[in-house]
């Protein structure tokens, strides 16, 4: 006789069971299946594309109408379960009571609504089935502006769809990158800058305050007071198991219903779950490929056959046409694990395996997945790959070959493989070139165009170059800026401009970084570049300094630190010099020395000292004098016409004046500047980076000096004829060095590399430009012409050490 | 183990360091751009240089005196001869947990 089977929702899961049941032994059980919605079984991880309208609701049905019948089904659809009742053994529909022998609780998930105010108005919806589905659509038709919250794979799939229906979308993401639990940072930023080519806003660190409007939405207000206009708000923050029915029956739940391996509820063999609804040795489950998997284990336990479901790693992609993504296994950093990156950013495309011993254990790609599910079966079959590993990242198409050179990946690429991106050009063009005489970088450059643009490509080109030319290639001479990339700091500098790049994570994407986030050598640089080229948009980072710039003092060899106020153009008064006696006192300061930059140095001082003497020094007026950073340093003077003889302009007020316009600025290396009174130069201003000495007809006004490694004299950028001029003059140079100069390159280094012609033709002869940059530097100085110490004063607590576990155990 | 909460992840700089005071002298408490926690001894083998004022890239810190780099999950220098004691140390609902049994032990005795 036939057993009674009722399963409650007819989601995929159990479409899955009763697929298996009825092929297998079709005359086992009597079925009815409930089901919420009004309709059986449908591919619900389609209708991404139904929202889109790629496809229509009609070629998403996994089972209908016919197949139910075919089946002998008893479809109870549109019908909600009111309660289970163990002891009868009965499901009691609305519609009345249904016996059973055994159950299945397919009960699904529900979406995860954040209680926040508004969250019920008109206008707000999900994205779990159809009808939200049905809802979004009808809702685009009128077009105006979407907000979806949450930027996991539901809320982007929902976003994508929205905006190829027309709507204006904006994300909003609570964490710092999109979908966070399955792409590292690198690749949610692809993504992210994916999303935003076809017009979606994004908002990351975005947290909901409130939904607003009064019959209906209207808007959303976020934490930082931001207000969005929206006529649609999707929530997509994520789902939880629905397990209202089981909890009602009894039955154990923990954040699901809880089952065993042959998906078996607790304490009652005659329940089963199975599906998003249930929770398997601490786990929930959200994607099909191992739902489909309780499936099959329920439909043989069914049957009285045992087999044990076991929880495997399951692959991740993303249903937005034209952003591709995978991600499989586990890829977080962790002791003993190693990364190997592949970057193409001109094509948007990145790869990272994690690979953990001799196993991958790990794969995030985006872009080109095409290898996706070969990696995944590495991961899978734990497949020790330390024989393939220096070509894995190629892929399946490179192994098994006799060489493991990555040069022989290159060569062998076919002939109509792309390597220059940005021009189009293929390895075929590029060989053909090299055969027809371009034996270096730069004829083949002129010659295809290949690598010309970007440049991102030009680690292919040379070994294209190699494998064409072998031993009679000579690579170039142009030094990167440290093993993190193939750039000099002349292309990141130009690449930093021309494809406004604004943050660190923008260049360590685009410009195809090796490491994650740079190392000592590059990340300052960048930094300074970023900050020198977009002072708006880029704040310093102070955890991108080396330490002196980080604390605002001298790191001394036993780890103290100096103290430098700024005495402007040399000058003081007693009543400074009795707040630096008193600090010196008050701080046990062993050395108190007069600098080269005519101002008083405090030697010895303490770490944790440092943000309480700055206080004592601010209060009477002292400032930093940045005497330890890349910046501008002194503007040495003398005395000028005030009480020299010979002066023949006020060479102090000069200075001073120099020193207030300049002081905080960031530069590429320290800018020393000197003022004197005569052509007697008793300010030494003929060695400094800009030097200007007073005559009776104005102002020479000298550049590029050196009185350090080099010694050099400066040269004449230009006479003036004015003080105002002679300050434009030396602000206009300063902001040249500032957008060009490569870091760590003093003034003089870099007027030799450009020529001093080339710096006059912008400083002194083009009107416009001597004006712009005046402008763009006191842009800049908005922002950083202010005291760091004061700063810092407020954070003491900062340089005092985190905990003391010394007094932890005399306790 | 003896595990002591030495403060809030968000008190240490994203990419920098902290450093406690220990009876095995400084210790810096690294915390990566991943959120990652790493804890060494402040002091490098080389000339002394304190490690918490040295620049944190990837899971690797340099040291600010003469660019000794370290990795932070071995203590190992780069192409130097030379080793951080490193201690264990995790995160736990936001806060940072050292093991203290050697850090406490010689005061303790």
């Amino acid at each position: 006789m036939k057993r009674k089977l009722v399963i409650i929702g007819a989601g995929m899961a159990s479409g899955r069971v009763i697929e298996h049941l009825v092929e297998t032994a079709p005359d086992a059980y009597d079925i009815t299946l409930f089901n919420a919605e009004p309709r059986g079984n449908y591919n619900r991880i389609m209708l991404s594309p139904v929202l889109s309208g790629e496809q229509t609701y009609a070629d998403i049905v996994t089972h209908d109408d016919d197949w139910y019948a075919a089946q002998g089904i008893t479809c109870r659809f549109g019908e909600h379960v009111v309660r289970i009742d163990r002891a009868e053994k009965l499901v009691i529909g609305q519609n009345g009571p249904v016996p059973y022998d055994k159950l299945i609780v397919a009960t699904g998930s529900a979406p995860f609504i954040i209680p926040v105010q508004g969250k019920d108005l008109p206008g707000v919806i999900t994205y779990r089935d159809l009808d939200d589905t049905n809802a979004m659509i009808e809702a685009a038709g009128n077009g105006g502006k979407a907000v979806v919250i949450g930027g996991g794979l539901l809320g982007l799939e929902a976003a994508a769809g929205l905006a190829q229906r027309g709507m204006e979308v904006t994300v909003l993401h609570l964490m710092g990158h999109l979908m966070e639990r399955q792409l590292d940072p690198a690749a949610g930023y692809l993504l992210r800058r994916d999303l935003e080519k076809r017009g979606i806003a994004i908002r990351t660190q975005a947290s909901t305050a409130a939904i607003l409007g009064d019959t209906r939405v209207e808007g959303v207000l976020l934490e930082d007071k931001t207000m969005l206009e929206a006529d649609l708000v999707v929530m997509a923050v994520g789902i939880r198991p629905e397990t209202r029915l089981a909890n009602d029956a009894g039955l154990e739940v923990g954040r699901g219903i809880v089952v065993d391996a042959q998906m078996r509820t607790t304490g009652d063999p005659d329940i089963h779950a199975v599906g998003e609804c249930t929770e398997y040795d601490g786990h929930l489950f959200g994607l099909v490929a191992p739902l489909y998997e309780q499936a099959r284990v329920l439909a043989r336990a069914l049957l009285g056959e045992a087999e044990d479901f076991v929880v495997r790693d399951v692959a991740t992609k993303l249903k937005v046409t034209g952003c591709n993504l995978f991600s499989a296994g586990d890829f977080a950093e962790a002791p003993g694990r190693e990364d190997i990156v592949f970057r193409d950013p001109a094509r948007g495309i990145y790869k990272r395996l994690v690979i953990e011993g001799t196993r991958l254990v790990g794969a995030v790609m985006y872009g080109d997945t095409a290898d996706g599910n070969w990696f995944f079966q590495l991961i899978k079959d734990a497949t020790p790959i330390d024989e393939m590993r220096e070509t894995l990242i190629f892929g399946p198409s490179f192994q098994g070959g006799s060489s493991a050179d990555p040069l022989s990946a290159v060569a062998a690429l076919p002939r109509d493989a792309e390597i220059c991106g940005c021009n189009g050009i293929c390895k075929g063009t590029i060989i053909d070139a090299i055969e027809a005489g371009a034996r270096d970088l730069g004829t083949l450059r002129a010659r295809t165009k290949a690598s010309a643009s970007c440049g991102t490509c030009t680690g292919l080109v040379e070994q294209l170059l190699q494998v064409s030319l072998g031993e009679d290639f000579q690579a170039p001479a142009a030094q990167p800026v440290c093993g993190c990339c193939d750039l000099t700091h002349d292309d990141l500098r130009r690449l930093i401009k021309s494809r406004a790049l604004k943050s660190q994570e923008a260049v360590w994407q685009e410009l195809g970084w090796r490491t994650r986030n740079g190392c000592h050598v590059c990340r300052p640089a960048v930094n300074f570049y970023l900050l020198a080229d977009w002072p708006q948009e880029y704040r310093d980072d102070p955890q991108s300094r080396f330490v002196n710039e980080r604390r605002h003092a001298n790191i001394q060899k036993d780890g103290t630190f100096s103290v430098v106020p700024r005495m402007w153009g040399g000058i003081t008064n007693p009543a400074e010099l009795r707040a630096i006696a008193d600090a010196a006192d008050k701080y046990n300061v062993p050395t108190v020395k007069v600098t080269g930059g005519q101002r008083i140095d405090l030697l010895g001082v303490k770490g944790e000292d440092l943000p309480h003497i700055w206080a004592d020094l601010n209060k009477a007026g002292l400032v930093s004098g940045h005497a330890y950073s890349k910046g501008l340093r002194t503007v040495k003077t003398c005395v000028g016409t005030d009480h020299c003889r010979f002066g023949t302009q006020d060479s102090t007020g000069l200075g001073i004046r120099l020193e207030q316009i300049l002081w905080g600025s960031w530069t590429p290396h320290k800018v020393k500047l000197g003022v004197s009174g005569c052509p007697r130069n008793c300010a030494e201003a003929t060695c400094k980076d800009v030097g200007i000495i007073c005559v009776d007809s104005g102002y020479q006004v000298g550049v590029a000096g050196a009185a350090g490694m080099d010694v050099k004299e400066t040269e004449r950028l230009a006479d003036a004829t004015t003080e105002q001029e002679a300050i434009e003059l030396t602000v206009a140079f300063v902001q040249l060095y500032r957008e060009n100069a490569r870091y760590l390159d003093r003034p003089y280094k870099w007027v030799a590399r450009v020529g001093l012609e080339w710096v006059r033709a912008r400083v002194v002869d083009d009107m416009e430009e001597r004006a712009r940059l005046i402008a763009a530097f006191e842009l800049s100085q908005s922002i950083y012409r202010k005291d760091p110490w004061a700063e810092q004063a407020k954070e003491a607590q900062r340089f005092q050490p985190l905990a003391d576990l010394t007094l932890e155990a005399a306790e | 183990m003896n595990w002591i909460d030495i403060g809030a992840l968000e008190d240490i700089p994203l990419r920098g360091a902290r450093r406690i005071k220990t009876a095995l002298g400084c210790v810096a408490v690294f915390r990566t751009g991943a959120d990652e926690i790493f804890a060494a001894s402040d002091s490098c083998p080389h000339r002394g240089g304190p490690l918490s004022e040295g620049i944190v890239h990837g899971q690797s810190v340099t040291c600010p005196l003469h660019n000794w780099v370290f990795d932070l999950n071995t203590g190992q220098a780069q192409g130097e001869d030379g080793r951080l004691d490193i201690f264990p140390v995790r995160i736990e609902r936001g806060r940072v947990l050292i093991e203290g049994a050697r850090l406490t032990a010689r005061s303790a005795a």
